[in-house]
């Protein structure tokens, strides 16, 4: 068994201009994917993130507003999982809404480290 | 248009009568969100969103649907509690991962917290507030708090307690359902049947303490007798019922529909003969005996089932005088064979008596087993009283009605005996 995180990218901008029922809609299908990843025991946690942030670079510590490079590229959200194998993470990920509406998912498996 | 604000209705009122019954509701709907560990937190978020909701409605009048409101203010209060306490508590274990997420927490509450599933929250929290392992009397405590909305000020003055002694209760009784570690579960008949009997007991327990209670206040005592009906009707709304349950709010039908007519305009207790048989609930009657008809559905006859019948022959009879007294004996026999006490002794007695004259209750009356245990019990000394003073026997009657005077429990048990015992002056 192998965690991976999966990074949404290319979220918020996507809503622009949804009515509040439409995006009620699409959060309901997060819930459910999220939901039934809980109940094959996959889920680990995670959570979406607010649009807002800052950014801070280099050894000058230098804080920049916001953490974007494109709107696609801005990551929405994050989940961790279990898995057996690569292959699983990727099916469970080809679940995930946001493709739906454009964006990717990104799988990474979670690094020992080997030290 | 009247302005929201300007409502007939007084808030405080409605609040407080709404809050008995969405307090139950929404605690024990929490509950299975929060786990039963968390049951004061329960208590907290409904407590803290009827604070906040009466705050609004003092201004802009109370809405059309309070009930939804409510349920909405709560749903948003725990979803703030949960977030901020999410760090260092869990909670409901199948939902804790969903509830710690941002992705799920809304999504999850909304699942949990609707009008659905809310009868069956509320039996879980039934069975699992009747634990083995609690006290009667605490169960019955336990109850009033988290199914009928009772502050532990109320329920100590319903049950003439010391608030203290209710917290310390209720303290205890908490602490057993958390080391319990989760709700008592009623999918199925085995899990309704394994914990029905005490589930009953205190249930009957809560509305006898209306019925034959002590309070000085009527209507406490009637609210008590309400909310026993409640919860059985709670019971028998599920879609495994027992026998027993069905029996139970039958019984519980059958007296509380002669519960007005059993007290006088001067609060004095009218025994069975005199009552105005037309001051009796026709309604409730009629319930009842739907409910006793189900109950025989059933291949267990309980107690409940034959206390119940007897009831049954009291409230459908036209008149004292045309009571079927043979079946009630018939009756009392079959229920002293299943709960061989020293009152259901003195009640077939009684019956007896009725059918027989005077010389055979007294035959009775004087070979109760056990009577010892009825030494502070005013009706047994009132009923050899009676039956003393119908064979014409003053002076022993007098004697008797004396003695019960000495027992009574409230005024209206008090101003009967003593009208009892004018009589024999």
């Amino acid at each position: 068994m192998s965690d991976y995180l999966f990074l949404f990218r290319g979220g918020f901008p996507m809503y622009e201009g949804w009515s509040p029922e439409e995006m009620q809609q699409h959060f309901k299908k997060w819930g459910a994917w999220i939901k039934r990843m809980s109940e094959d025991g996959h889920y680990q946690g995670g959570h979406p993130l607010s649009a807002e942030g800052k950014t801070v670079t280099g050894t000058g510590k230098v804080v920049k507003d916001g953490p974007f490079a494109e709107a696609k590229d801005v990551v929405g959200g994050y989940v961790l999982i279990s898995s057996e194998t690569l292959e699983r993470a990727l099916e469970l990920a080809k679940e995930c809404p946001v493709l739906e509406i454009g964006g990717q998912v990104e799988v990474r498996p979670i690094s020992t480290l080997h030290n | 248009m009247q302005p929201p604000g300007k409502r007939e209705v007084p808030v405080f009122d409605l609040v407080d009568h709404l809050f008995r019954h969405e307090a139950g509701r929404l605690v024990a709907a929490l509950v299975r969100i929060f786990g039963v560990h968390n049951l004061e937190l329960a208590e907290d978020v409904v407590q803290e969103t009827f604070c906040r909701v009466l705050e609004v409605w003092k201004y802009r009048g109370v809405p059309d649907n309070p009930s939804a409101w409510l349920m909405r203010a709560a749903r948003n209060r725990a979803i703030d509690v949960i977030r901020r306490e999410r760090t260092f508590r869990r909670f409901a274990p199948d939902l804790s991962l969903l509830l710690e997420s941002n992705w799920t927490l809304a999504l999850t509450v909304d699942e949990y917290l609707v009008e659905h599933r809310i009868p069956d929250d509320q039996l879980r929290m039934m069975f699992s507030c009747c634990h083995p392992e609690i006290a009667v009397q605490a169960q019955v405590c336990l109850i009033l708090k988290t199914l009928c909305g009772f502050s532990s000020r109320e329920i100590a003055q319903a049950l003439l307690a010391k608030p203290t002694a209710i917290e310390k209760r209720l303290y205890r009784a908490k602490q057993v359902l958390k080391a319990e570690g989760g709700l008592y579960e009623v999918s199925d008949e085995a899990q309704i049947a394994a914990r029905a009997d005490a589930v009953h007991q205190a249930i009957y327990l809560i509305f006898n303490e209306g019925y034959h209670g002590s309070h000085p206040q009527e209507t406490i005592r009637e609210e008590l007798c309400q909310e026993a009906l409640r919860l059985g009707a709670l019971l028998t709304g599920h879609r495994v019922v027992a026998a027993e349950s069905q029996a139970l709010v039958a019984l519980m039908c059958f007296h509380l529909a002669r519960l007005t007519a059993r007290v006088d305009g001067e609060g004095r207790l009218v025994p069975l003969e005199e009552q105005d048989r037309s001051r009796w609930e026709r309604p409730l009657i009629e319930q009842g005996v739907r409910f006793l008809e189900r109950s025989a559905q059933g291949e267990r006859v309980s107690a409940y089932h034959l206390e119940a019948g007897i009831a049954a022959l009291h409230c459908l009879a036209a008149s004292h005088d045309e009571t079927d007294w043979t079946e009630i004996i018939a009756l009392y026999d079959l229920l002293y064979g299943l709960t061989p006490t020293p009152i259901v002794a003195l009640n077939r007695a009684i019956a007896i008596g009725q059918a027989e004259g005077p010389g055979k209750a007294l035959e009775e009356l004087n070979r109760i087993p056990g009577a010892l245990k009825l030494k502070d019990y005013p009706f047994y000394p009132a009923a050899l009283g009676e039956f003393h003073r119908r064979a014409g026997h003053r002076e022993e009657a007098r004697d008797y009605f004396a003695q019960a005077l000495r027992l009574a429990r409230s005024p209206s048990e008090s101003r009967f005996l003593e009208r009892k015992l004018e009589v024999c002056g």
